[in-house]
């Protein structure tokens, strides 16, 4: 009987000495985390993507309370909630935020199996990275999509997926959040984060050939030779600009009166999200 | 017999143009000529369109230390200056010249004679790297180093010996054997020039043995030079590595990049680069042809052609006897370190020892299979790493892992490809690996 009372006073008196030590250490070395970062990364959407450019949902989190105490929001975006989770979040944080208008990623190839012939077989591992390290790939192209879909992989959101008829990766808008991985995946720089426009609706220069003409007449029949005419025809809003024999439309200043669609000898342009032209043979382009 | 201490593979030979003559290639009808033949910045044009050029005329000049000039091959017009597809796989710039007749430039003596070190007492180490650098030499086994910078210590090396390199590891390749057979004197004194030029008195020869008439030829031939030992070496993949050869004929190691075989004393050049400096510094010649050999089992009439540079391979393979039906894949090289090539009309450049014609049947690559960890390839790394653990987190895209494990080190002679049962691609991921691995390093240093 005395054996057992002696443990349990022990043991009693153990337990009482250590619980006072942990509390006395919680309280003296306590780590105050701002709860405002807790309540913003509520709001987030807890995709962790990466898309903002940090690791994950919480390090954006912890990142906008820093920023809104140095007075300032701008240039953080959660690109997958847009700008209605970050007006929420600098709601929650007493700011104010512009509005970003949303973006959607794009595809800027054409090179279909029937637009641009494979010259070459390519049997190593499907990847367009390697691809890309070993030389042209497949086609005769350059600038073009390898078709490997590293893209495809990269997307965490579902919303690339690989055309077996055409050999490109299509973009399926209502899942896309631009987050910008595939972006930072495709080893040519062909995909682009584009304004959405109104509605969807956007005009864009689906090609990425910056090689001459007469080279780029070669390789693919849907590839953009830099002949310069959509920039004429676009004088009044002065939306397309001409690099390195590529057209570019400037999104913000598109007005989407499609007149470059129809003047472009090589159906490069294509309108998203607007009915095709009437009295235009657009049969090259197939999206 | 010796060899390299670490892994290896021996791949069967397929010299089928082993013992063969020299033929000397017509010339072709144009001749294209890359401006990055060679490791280093790409060469700036001298000429313009319309120009009138000879045989030996400077077309381009050095861009920069490491860089090399190119001299025109063929005596004509320049025609463009445009874009074409080389032996890389990508579209660069090229001169482009129309041939009309043969004019060689004056200077050039295009005598047989033999010219020896003794007849000109008056030339030293700085002359002739000067000369080398003039004739635009560049590594001619295949990795294109321009040669003066290899001569040219670092500060605080010093060469102690100088190792040539007549290996000609890969299968089917002879361009080399062939070059020892019939100009061994001549590459004798370009061994000498190299070892003058390097102020070293240790010469050194690395010959396999399935070479054994050139190993013969060399040894007798080399009794004249007292400081110039011939090494015959037992037949492994890929001797001819510079980092294996110096561990097998004086038996060092040459550490982890940025380590080069310099810093271990050894100064490597291969024979059809010893041959290239003594025409350069005796004969005045630039680099303007080399041998090379054109092969495959399909090929009617395969040989080692003695080819002006910018010469089409399609020209090549016509005078082998024309391009075979069942031709699966063409390879700029041997079939372990070749590229396949996109085009017939890539001209061939300074770097070309090899043109090899796979039928269907070999071009094809097995399915791979899962990864059964028997570790051959670990085995056959002939440096010492891991590729199976190299390939697998470079597909998982984890470079700071890959860095660790030195991925840097790895020379890309394929022998843990091709030693996988499973057929894995190890070693396209592997390069994916070093690539991205070396680009961070690079940026990581630009920052500093």
């Amino acid at each position: 009987m005395n054996v057992i009372l002696i443990a349990v006073i022990v043991l009693a008196a153990i337990g009482l000495v250590a619980s006072a030590v942990l509390y006395l250490v919680s309280k003296r070395f306590a780590v105050r985390e701002d709860p405002r970062i807790a309540q913003v990364a509520a709001l987030l959407p807890q995709a962790n993507c990466g898309g903002c450019g940090y690791p994950g949902c919480q390090g954006f989190a912890t990142a906008c309370v820093k920023a809104a105490d140095k007075g300032s929001l701008e240039g953080y975006l959660c690109p997958v909630g847009g700008g209605e989770v970050m007006t929420k979040v600098a709601d929650a944080l007493g700011m104010t935020v512009e509005q970003t208008a949303p973006r959607l990623a794009v595809v800027r190839c054409n090179g279909t199996c029937e637009n641009r012939p494979r010259l070459a077989e390519y049997d190593g591992r499907r990847s367009c990275h390697i691809v890309q390290m070993t030389g042209m790939g497949e086609t005769g192209c350059p600038w073009g999509c390898l078709g490997c879909g590293d893209c495809v992989a990269a997307c965490q959101f579902g919303a690339l997926r690989m055309n077996e008829e055409t050999g490109l990766p299509e973009v399926d808008e209502s899942l896309c959040t631009a987050c910008g991985a595939c972006q930072k995946a495709c080893p040519r720089g062909i995909i682009e984060l584009r304004l959405a426009g109104p509605k969807g609706r956007r005009m864009v220069v689906l090609c990425n050939n910056k090689d001459k003409g007469a080279v780029a007449n070669k390789v693919c029949k849907a590839s953009c030779i830099g002949c310069g005419k959509c920039v004429k025809v676009c004088d009044k809003f002065e939306a397309i600009t001409l690099d390195k024999n590529l057209a570019y439309i400037d999104a913000s200043k598109c007005r989407l009166c499609r007149k470059c669609e129809q003047e472009c000898p090589r159906h490069v342009i294509h309108a998203f999200n607007l009915p095709p032209l009437k009295n235009k043979e657009t049969n090259l382009i197939k999206i | 017999m010796k060899t390299f201490r670490i892994g290896g593979v021996h791949p069967q030979e397929n010299k089928l143009t082993a013992g063969q003559p020299i033929r000397q290639a017509a010339l072709p009808k144009q001749a294209v000529f890359s401006l990055f033949q060679h490791i280093g910045a790409p060469a700036v044009p001298v000429v313009k369109r319309g120009d009138e050029v000879k045989v030996g005329t400077l077309l381009a000049e050095a861009g920069g230390f490491v860089s090399a000039p190119v001299h025109s091959s063929v005596s004509g017009k320049v025609s463009k200056i445009d874009a074409v597809i080389d032996a890389s796989g990508t579209r660069r710039q090229a001169i482009f010249v129309d041939v009309e007749g043969d004019e060689w430039e004056p200077e050039i003596d295009r005598t047989p004679d033999l010219v020896t070190l003794d007849r000109h007492p008056e030339l030293d180490a700085k002359t002739i790297v000067e000369k080398i650098k003039k004739a635009g030499i560049v590594g001619m086994g295949g990795a294109t180093f321009p040669c003066h910078v290899k001569l040219s210590p670092p500060p605080g090396s010093k060469a102690e010996c100088v190792i040539i390199n007549g290996v000609e590891c890969e299968p089917y390749l002879t361009a080399d054997h062939s070059l020892m057979l019939e100009h061994a004197e001549e590459i004798l004194v370009g061994v000498s020039l190299i070892m003058k030029a390097v102020g070293v008195s240790r010469g050194y020869i690395g010959i396999e043995t399935n070479k054994p008439d050139a190993i013969a030829l060399l040894t007798e031939k080399a009794q004249m030079y007292k400081d110039i030992e011939i090494v015959p070496l037992k037949m492994k993949y890929p001797q001819g590595g510079e980092k294996q050869l110096v561990d097998a004929i004086i038996g060092r190691q040459v550490p982890a990049p940025p380590a080069i075989p310099i810093s271990v004393g050894a100064v490597v050049q291969n024979v059809g680069t010893a041959f290239a400096i003594y025409q350069a510094v005796m004969k005045n010649k630039p680099l303007i042809e080399r041998v090379i050999t054109v092969t495959g089992k399909s090929l009617t009439k395969p040989g080692n052609l003695l080819a002006r540079l910018g010469t089409p391979f399609s020209q090549l393979i016509e005078e082998c006897g024309g391009l075979p039906e069942d031709t699966g894949k063409i390879i700029g090289g041997g079939p372990m370190m070749g590229k396949a090539l996109l085009s017939l009309d890539v001209p061939m450049t300074k770097g070309s020892s090899g043109l090899l014609l796979m039928n269907n049947k070999e071009a094809k690559r097995t399915a791979p299979q899962p990864c059964i960890r028997c570790a051959k390839c670990v085995s056959a790394c002939p440096m010492g790493l891991e590729p199976y653990l190299l390939a697998t987190l470079s597909s998982m895209a984890e470079w700071e892992k890959v860095e660790r494990l030195d991925v840097t080190s790895c020379i890309e002679c394929g022998s843990c490809h091709f030693t996988c049962p499973s057929h894995r691609p190890l070693l396209d991921n592997i390069r994916l690996g070093k690539t991205t691995v070396m680009g961070i390093i690079r940026s990581r240093a630009q920052k500093k």
